[in-house]
């Protein structure tokens, strides 16, 4: 069952993303226009919720959806046991959600 | 009306021999009209190599018995004629691949059908045979889905072109897969939940990268392929649905 949940898993993050993409480079393109500022992206990402909310919630699926295909890769690639492939994936996980989570406070001017 | 040794045209025949250690023999053979791989490989048994070890039962494409390797690819050679697959009137011979080799052109496929069990592939019935057979609509999605993957003839053809069973020894394969797909969508089975989970576990579906060798492959046309994306869609809806433990 734990296969097919984490097949799920990255399925369903994968649908997410996909949309989650194309909104950050739409608004890439879209903000460059005017030239690109470290000011001009916080004014705009601190003033909003939905901006840190929709980065939170991309961060959290590049968390799950990343570490499930570096865990098949291992499986597959190395000969490294499953177990070991498990942790390294769990470990990859962990940094890329304090990273981000990190990243996404640090725009977000909740911390004041 | 006697054919000449310098009139006869014949095919140069490599062949392996050997198990892991081993070398591919050559022999000259005639070139008949209408002949078949097999009709080559026997006609090498009968009359330069009593001892080549080879498999074949009914000739016609029903059994799946004779699957080997002909110019690197997988094929049924019973049903593969000579004039397709000669390459300037030659053709090498080998056993199929990701089977472990017993001698010559010989596999064990032991492995092979073990991971039709891992699968789920048995059927189990719902029904007792005192009972009237039940009624199967033949047009409904299910019994389509069912009839897309049934004539399977257990060849070992796709099992020996995928990619991901040569790197991955867990790999169910292409074969139980989609034996596990036509009983999930078997209405007469009884144990549709033990069967996905058997065909979901570690070496199931997920494990396919959708490469699509063995729907290439297959002599008789199945789309493995096709059936494991089922497996895979059918679950993505289960677990959703929250049926999973």
């Amino acid at each position: 069952m734990m296969e097919a949940r984490l097949f799920a898993l990255q399925r369903l993050t994968a649908m997410l993303m996909g949309p989650f993409v194309i909104v950050h480079l739409l608004v890439i393109l879209y903000a460059v226009r005017g030239g690109l500022s470290a000011e001009e992206i916080l004014a705009r990402t601190t003033s909003s919720v939905i901006w840190p909310l929709f980065y939170m919630l991309f961060v959290v699926a590049a968390a799950i959806h990343g570490p499930i295909g570096i865990r098949n890769v291992l499986r597959e690639w190395s000969p490294l046991p499953l177990h070991v492939g498990n942790w390294i994936a769990a470990l990859f996980a962990a940094v890329l959600l304090v990273l981000g989570l990190r990243a996404v406070w640090a725009i977000s001017g909740w911390a004041g | 009306m006697s054919t000449t040794a310098e009139t006869e045209k014949t095919i140069w025949v490599h062949i392996w021999r050997g198990k892991d250690e081993g070398r591919h023999v050559s022999y000259e053979v005639p070139a008949r009209e209408n002949q078949t791989v097999l009709d080559l490989v026997t006609e090498v048994q009968r009359y330069h190599e009593p001892a080549l070890a080879y498999r074949f039962a009914c000739r016609v494409g029903v059994c799946g018995s004779c699957a080997m390797t002909v110019n690197g690819r997988p094929r049924w050679t019973c049903r593969t004629h000579v004039k397709r697959v000669v390459e300037g009137g030659e053709i090498t011979i080998e056993p199929l691949r990701n089977m472990p080799r017993i001698k010559d052109l010989a596999c064990d496929m032991g492995e092979f059908f073990d991971k039709w069990q891992k699968a789920g592939g048995k059927f189990k019935g719902k029904a007792t045979r005192r009972e009237p057979p039940m009624a199967v609509d033949p047009e409904s999605r299910e019994r389509k889905n069912a009839d897309a993957g049934i004539e399977c003839i257990n060849c070992g053809v796709c099992y020996a072109a995928c990619d991901v069973v040569a790197w991955n020894k867990d790999y169910l394969g292409p074969a139980a897969l989609n034996r596990a797909w036509t009983l999930l969508n078997d209405e007469r089975h009884a144990d549709h939940a033990g069967l996905l989970e058997m065909a979901t576990s570690e070496g199931g579906c997920a494990s396919c990268h959708t490469q699509g060798n063995c729907m290439t492959h297959c002599p008789v046309g199945i789309s493995p392929t096709r059936s494991i994306a089922g497996i895979k869609k059918m679950s993505l809806v289960d677990l959703l649905r929250g049926r999973a433990r």
